[in-house]
């Protein structure tokens, strides 16, 4: 009896914070999601009207705005994703070879990871502004002299180029990590074989440095999946609500317009999108691991 | 381990090339870095060139304007306290549940793990709500309470992972040298728990330093705001002033490039380590 008391004790002082933090800020806003996107909850009211699934039909069938945020979403992650990782994924390749700065041009290119998203929309947002337009002056590049963002579609690549000069650098440091495990008795082997470069390439290294892939990918997809920070401050979503990601729609429909009832119903949708695509990429990425 | 050959002509060629996309990658930093210093005149006029003359008087008027000293502060609290919070926390469950892996300690370390995929804007509106209710809303302890919360998981994970390559012989001794459970965690499990602390602390840290959503929920008051929400209040203030909004930035941005600057080694090593998941 005593031996329980105080494994209870143990088990309460040691897990107890822990578990009593993630239930109050995660485990119950999320169960709340679940009833509150079922109601027509406007936040400040304490009356809350029990809807059913309208909110679910009302955007699934009549809401554009956010069928259009979800395809610009998806568009973008799509980009974003397969950029970053052929990107940080040859910087790796590049730095892991004996160059005499590698250590210092490693830091160089993960440097942009450490400001945060609000301040590199600003930063790049005067460069699209201010720098180009001076650029494209000075040079006569026509790249230069586009109002970058001002039409929907460079507004786009110009999030797309931000993204990609943010996190190739993270990408890199993971994909350098798996590189330098590889056996080097297995790359010798190949060689004495006679194997080619891209030969060795295509099957040594990359098939061993798949568990990279799976932490790549799956921390790619979720980065532009949620991606808010970045499109507040260099596009606000414009023109012309173009560049509305879903985090951006949620958040207006919450806190400018409101409706928080239906702004959780869409947070829920989006829970369970990403979820899936997540899960999916994980599982297909895992089966292709190999052990060296 | 790194390879270790001849330096050829092909290596110097790589060696070029991979300093031309470098200065790509830093050619933004001067851009903001020059026009900080110009006047709002010589900025419009040409974007590109080196200061006719040097304004650094911009910086104190965007630092006085932006209560920039304020806004540092508020910062570096919530990163602090909620760091040491969260190594307590997670650390403490972490050990918890490798050395009593019961039925329902492992379905609790399943569910902490299982939440990571949870995004934050999809508990975001009842969150305020809940926060709200519990008076933690526009106050800075009550932000740092959130990052417990939201930080929980994926420290208390890697900590897992940690802890389970401590073999559990050198804690009998302890025990048999009638140490309480808690001595034994503070004195002799925590400090070899360093190198992962370590990265913890740092990963926390960029994440925590950066964050803006979480604190434009709750904290509305301008003397607690952090250094990301003070230049968004700031900047949507007054969009073309540019002689205002860069030296805003480059101090924003100062801080926790002194920071890589410094930790450099060790942050790119915490990444490596921190980013081997499941």
């Amino acid at each position: 009896m005593r031996f329980n008391r105080s494994e209870m004790q143990q088990q309460l002082v040691f897990v107890g914070p822990a578990l009593l933090f993630f239930t109050l800020i995660v485990l119950v806003p999320f169960l709340l999601s679940i009833y509150y996107g079922m109601t027509n909850w406007n936040g400040v009211s304490s009356t809350v009207t029990w809807a059913g699934f309208d909110n679910y039909k009302q955007i699934i069938m009549h809401d554009t705005d956010f069928r259009n945020s979800f395809w610009f979403t998806a568009r973008y992650s799509a980009v974003t994703v397969i950029l970053i990782n052929l990107i940080g994924l040859s910087l790796a390749l590049l730095l892991t070879k004996a160059l005499k700065s590698r250590y210092l041009l490693r830091s160089v290119f993960f440097m942009p990871n450490v400001i945060g998203g609000i301040l590199l929309g600003y930063i790049w947002h005067f460069i699209f502004v201010k720098g180009f337009a001076s650029v494209g002056e000075w040079t006569n590049i026509g790249l230069f002299q586009l109002p970058w963002l001002g039409t929907s579609s460079t507004a786009f690549w110009g999030l797309i180029i931000v993204t990609v000069w943010q996190y190739s650098g993270y990408l890199m440091i993971i994909y350098i990590a798996a590189l330098l495990n590889i056996p080097k008795d297995l790359k010798e082997a190949a060689q004495i074989d006679g194997a080619s470069r891209l030969h060795m390439l295509l099957r040594i290294t990359l098939p061993l440095i798949m568990p990279a892939f799976t932490v790549c990918f799956f921390l790619a997809i979720s980065w532009s999946f949620k991606v808010f920070d970045l499109n507040l401050s260099l596009t606000g979503g414009g023109p012309f609500n173009s560049t509305k990601s879903v985090a951006l729609n949620i958040y207006n429909e919450a806190f400018r317009n409101n409706r928080y009832g239906l702004g959780t119903a869409k947070a829920l949708i989006f829970f369970v999108v990403v979820a899936l695509i997540t899960i999916l990429q994980v599982k297909y990425t895992k089966k292709k691991e190999v052990e060296a | 381990m790194e390879e270790i050959t001849r330096y050829t002509a092909r290596k110097l060629a790589l060696e070029v090339l991979a300093w031309a996309v470098a200065l790509l990658f830093l050619i933004p930093f001067y851009f903001i870095a020059v026009n900080s210093v110009k006047s709002i005149g010589d900025l419009l006029t040409n974007a590109v060139a080196w200061p006719k003359s040097f304004h650094w008087s911009n910086f104190v008027r965007s630092w006085e304007l932006i209560g920039f000293s304020k806004a540092f502060m508020n910062s570096l609290l919530i990163t602090v306290l909620s760091n040491v919070g969260l190594i307590v926390i997670s650390s403490m469950a972490a050990y918890r549940m490798v050395r009593r892996a019961t039925r329902w300690n492992s379905l609790l370390f399943t569910v902490f793990v299982a939440a990571m995929i949870i995004p934050f804007e999809s508990v975001m509106i009842p969150l305020v709500k809940v926060m709200g209710e519990l008076g933690l809303t526009n106050n800075r302890f009550g932000l740092i309470v959130s990052y417990f919360g939201f930080g929980v998981s994926l420290n208390l994970f890697l900590y897992h992972g940690f802890i389970k390559s401590i073999p559990k012989e050198i804690e009998e001794a302890a025990v048999i040298d009638g140490c309480t459970p808690y001595g034994v965690f503070w004195r002799m499990i925590f400090p070899l728990l360093k190198p992962m602390s370590i990265t913890i602390v740092l990963l926390n840290s960029l994440w925590i330093w950066n964050d803006f959503l979480l604190p434009l929920l709750v904290l509305f008051d301008p003397s607690i705001k952090t250094i990301p929400l003070s230049i968004y209040t700031f900047i949507g203030e007054r969009t073309k002033q540019w002689d205002l909004v860069l030296p805003g930035l480059v101090m924003s941005i100062i801080p926790m490039l002194a920071f890589f600057l410094l930790m450099q080694k060790y942050i790119i090593a915490g990444v490596m380590s921190g980013s081997v998941k499941g």
